[in-house]
C-alpha cells in the first residue's frame, strides 16, 4: 500500500480474556478484532460497517489507544504509535480524537458544555482563560452559540446539540484525525441528516480525515470515499465506495447490501438476507468465519481462512473469499488459465 | 454556583441550617453565655424546674446550672457528631474513589479490608474499639470514625465504579488526561455530592452513638458535661422533675434532626438534573 496515508494499521489484534470461576482464571479469549489492516489517505472518510459484536468500536478505541493491542501496528503520520522513536501516545491523542456513539454517557453531568469543550486543551496546557475562549470559537463552529449554549449542562440540551458538544470537544484539540464512533444512530433522522451535513462542512473547512464507523449503509454511502465491511473481527471487503455499493465482492457484503432498505421498488428484496446471529466470537468458526452463514459456503471455506486478495478490475479493492481466488478450491472460483 | 442559588430557595433547609447556626454559636460562645461553672454546682438548688430564680433552665442532680452545661456539652457532643464524620469522609472517600478508580486487585484488597469492619454492627464496633482504648473524647471520636469508614468508602466506591464506567471519561482519557486530572475534574465533581449528602446524615448517628458511648460510660468522662452524658445522669430523675431529665435529650434530638434535614435539602440542591 501506499505510503502517503495518514493512518496505517498491520494486523491489528485484540482479545479479551473471560474469567470465571472462584480463582477468576481466564475460562474462554474473545477475538473482538483478528489480524485487521488497511490505511486511511489524508482528507478521505474511511467508513466501517459490519453487525453489532463485529469489533468496529474495539477497533476505533484501538486507533486512539483507549485499549491497548495484543499485537499489530499503528502509523501515523508515517510514525509509529508507542514504543522507542515513535509519536508518544499523548501526542497521538492530541492528533487523533475520537466522537462517542451515546451522547447521554459521553458528557459529564456535571461540567458546563464550555468546560467539557475547554477540558481537552487545559489538559494539553494551555490556561483556562485561553482554552474557554477556544471552546466558544469551536462552539461557534459546531452551530451551536456561544452565548447561548456555553454555560448550560448536558441535561438542557437535546440530542443533535449534545451530539455537536461532542464533536465540538473532539476538535477543541485540533485533531488531524477524527474517529466517529456511530456519531448518528441515537439520533432522529432529520437531526441525523443536519448533524451529517455539519461533520462534512467541518471536514471540508479544517481539512480533517475521517474513519465512520456506522451499522446504517445509507449514511455510510453518503459519508464514505472508501468502505472497510468487518465481520466477526476480521475485515471481509475494502474499496472505494462506488465499487462495493455496486458490485459487493464478498457473500457477506452482499447480502449485508441486500438487506439495505431501497427506496427503488425494483431492486427490492432480490438478494437473500442473512438469518440468524453471527457466531460467537469467543469461539469463531474455523476457516472463512462466514462459512457457517455463507450460502455458498463448501468444504474448502471451513478449512482454510481466505486471504484479503486485490480484485482485478478496480483498483483498492480486497475481498477476503475463497470464491474470487483461483486454485483455492472452490467450484465458483476462477479457473487458473492453463 | 446553582447548588448556593437553590438551597437559598429552599425555606426548610434555609430554616435548619439558621437553627443549626444559632446552636454552633451558642456552643462557641459558651464561655460568654454561660451564667455557671458547668462543673461545679450546689447541693441546696438540685433538680429545680426550668424558672428557678438565677437558673432559668433548671439544675441538675447534684445541683449544676443546666444552661451551662447544656451550653458547653453541645461543644463536646458537636465536635464527636461532626469530627468522627470529617476524618471518615477524607479517608474513606478517598479510598472509595481509588478502589473505585482503579478497580481489579486493588478494588478487592480495600472492599475485602471494609467488609471485615462491615461485619461488626456499628454500635458494638464503636464500643469494642472505645472498650479497648479507654474512655475519653479523642477515643470516642478515633472508634466513631472507623465505624463510619466502611460504608462511607462502599458509598464512594460504588458511584466512582459508576461514572468510570461513562464514555465521559474514556473522553477525557482520549484527550490525553491523566488519572489524577481525571479523578480531580470528572470523578469527584460526580461523586462528592452523595457522599456529601451521606455523611450529612450520618453526622446525626454520630451524634447519638456518642451520646450512647457517654451513657456506657466509654465516652466522656464526669464531670465533663456532653449531653449524651447529662441524659444518662438524668435519667433517674425523670420521675422527679421529667422536664429537665428530658432537656439533654431534647436537644440532641433536634440537633440531629436538623443534619438529617440539611442533608435532605442539600441532595435536592445539588441534583442539577432536578
Amino acid at each position: 500500500m501506499s505510503a502517503d496515508a495518514l493512518l496505517e494499521v498491520r494486523n491489528l489484534r485484540r482479545t479479551f480474556p473471560i474469567r470465571g470461576g472462584l480463582l477468576q482464571r481466564q475460562v474462554a479469549t474473545v477475538h473482538a478484532v483478528d489480524g485487521i489492516s488497511f490505511e486511511v489517505k489524508p482528507g478521505e472518510t474511511l467508513g466501517i460497517v459490519g453487525e453489532s459484536g463485529c469489533g468496529k468500536s474495539t477497533t476505533a478505541r484501538l486507533l486512539i489507544r483507549l485499549l491497548e493491542p495484543d499485537s499489530g501496528t499503528i502509523a501515523f503520520d508515517g510514525r509509529t504509535v508507542g514504543g522507542a522513536g515513535g509519536i508518544p501516545i499523548r501526542e497521538l491523542r492530541r492528533q487523533v480524537q475520537m466522537v462517542f456513539q451515546d451522547s447521554y454517557s459521553s458528557l459529564n453531568p456535571r461540567c458546563t458544555v464550555e468546560d467539557t469543550i475547554a477540558y481537552g486543551p487545559s489538559v494539553h496546557g494551555l490556561s483556562w482563560e485561553v482554552a474557554n475562549a477556544r471552546a466558544r470559537e469551536i462552539l461557534a463552529k459546531v452551530g451551536l452559540d456561544p452565548a447561548v449554549f456555553a454555560a448550560r449542562y448536558p441535561h438542557e440540551l437535546s440530542g443533535g446539540q449534545r451530539q455537536r458538544v461532542n464533536i465540538a470537544r473532539a476538535l477543541a484539540l485540533e485533531p488531524k484525525l477524527l474517529v466517529l464512533d456511530e456519531p448518528v444512530s441515537a439520533l432522529d433522522k432529520s437531526v441525523e441528516a443536519q448533524v451529517l451535513n455539519l461533520l462534512i462542512d467541518l471536514k471540508r473547512d479544517l481539512a480533517l480525515t475521517y474513519i465512520f464507523i456506522s451499522h446504517d449503509l445509507n449514511v455510510l454511502q453518503y459519508m464514505s470515499d472508501r468502505v472497510l465491511v468487518m465481520y466477526l473481527g476480521k475485515v471481509v471487503e475494502y474499496g472505494p465506495v462506488e465499487s462495493i455499493y455496486a458490485d459487493p465482492r464478498h457473500p457477506y457484503s452482499r447480502a449485508l447490501l441486500g438487506a439495505m432498505p431501497s427506496m427503488d421498488p425494483d431492486r427490492r428484496g432480490e438478494q437473500a438476507t442473512l438469518t440468524g446471529d453471527p457466531p460467537n466470537p469467543i469461539d469463531p468458526p474455523p476457516g472463512c468465519r462466514f462459512h457457517t452463514r455463507c450460502p455458498h459456503a463448501e468444504a474448502c471455506c471451513a478449512a482454510a481462512e481466505p486471504r484479503l486478495s486485490a480484485d482485478a478490475s478496480v483498483s483498492g479493492h480486497y475481498a477476503a473469499c475463497h470464491m474470487l481466488v483461483p486454485g483455492s478450491g472452490h467450484s465458483a472460483a476462477p479457473q487458473i488459465a492453463a | 454556583m446553582r447548588v448556593r442559588e437553590r438551597l437559598l430557595a429552599d425555606p426548610v433547609t434555609m430554616a435548619v441550617a439558621l437553627l443549626l447556626l444559632i446552636i454552633v454559636v451558642m456552643v462557641i460562645a459558651a464561655p460568654l453565655i454561660a451564667t455557671y461553672d458547668p462543673t461545679s454546682g450546689s447541693a441546696f438548688a438540685r433538680l429545680k424546674s426550668p424558672g428557678y430564680p438565677g437558673h432559668w433552665l433548671g439544675t441538675d442532680e447534684v445541683g449544676r446550672d443546666l444552661w451551662s452545661r447544656m451550653v458547653y456539652g453541645g461543644r463536646l457532643t458537636l465536635l464527636c457528631g461532626v469530627a468522627p464524620v470529617a476524618f471518615a469522609l477524607l479517608v474513606g472517600g478517598s479510598l472509595g474513589l481509588v478502589a473505585g478508580y482503579r478497580g481489579g486487585l486493588v478494588n478487592s484488597f480495600i472492599m475485602r479490608g471494609m467488609d471485615v469492619l462491615y461485619a461488626f454492627p456499628s454500635i458494638l464496633l464503636a464500643i469494642a474499639i472505645c472498650g479497648m482504648l479507654g474512655s475519653g473524647v479523642g477515643n470516642t471520636i478515633l472508634a466513631l470514625t472507623v465505624t463510619f469508614i466502611p460504608p462511607i468508602v462502599r458509598i464512594s466506591e460504588t458511584i466512582t465504579t459508576q461514572v468510570r464506567s461513562f464514555e465521559f471519561v474514556e473522553a477525557a482519557r482520549a484527550s490525553g488526561a491523566t488519572s489524577a486530572s481525571i479523578i480531580r475534574f470528572h470523578i469527584l465533581n460526580n461523586v462528592l455530592g452523595p457522599i456529601l449528602v451521606y455523611a450529612t446524615s450520618l453526622i446525626s448517628i454520630s451524634i447519638i452513638l456518642a451520646a450512647g458511648l457517654s451513657f456506657l460510660g466509654l465516652g466522656v468522662t464526669p464531670p465533663d458535661a456532653e449531653w449524651g452524658l447529662m441524659l444518662n445522669n438524668l435519667r433517674q430523675a425523670i420521675w422527679v422533675n421529667p422536664l429537665v431529665a428530658a432537656l439533654p435529650g431534647v436537644m440532641i434530638f433536634m440537633t440531629s434532626m436538623c443534619f438529617n434535614l440539611m442533608s435532605d435539602g442539600l441532595r435536592t440542591a445539588m441534583d442539577v438534573r432536578l
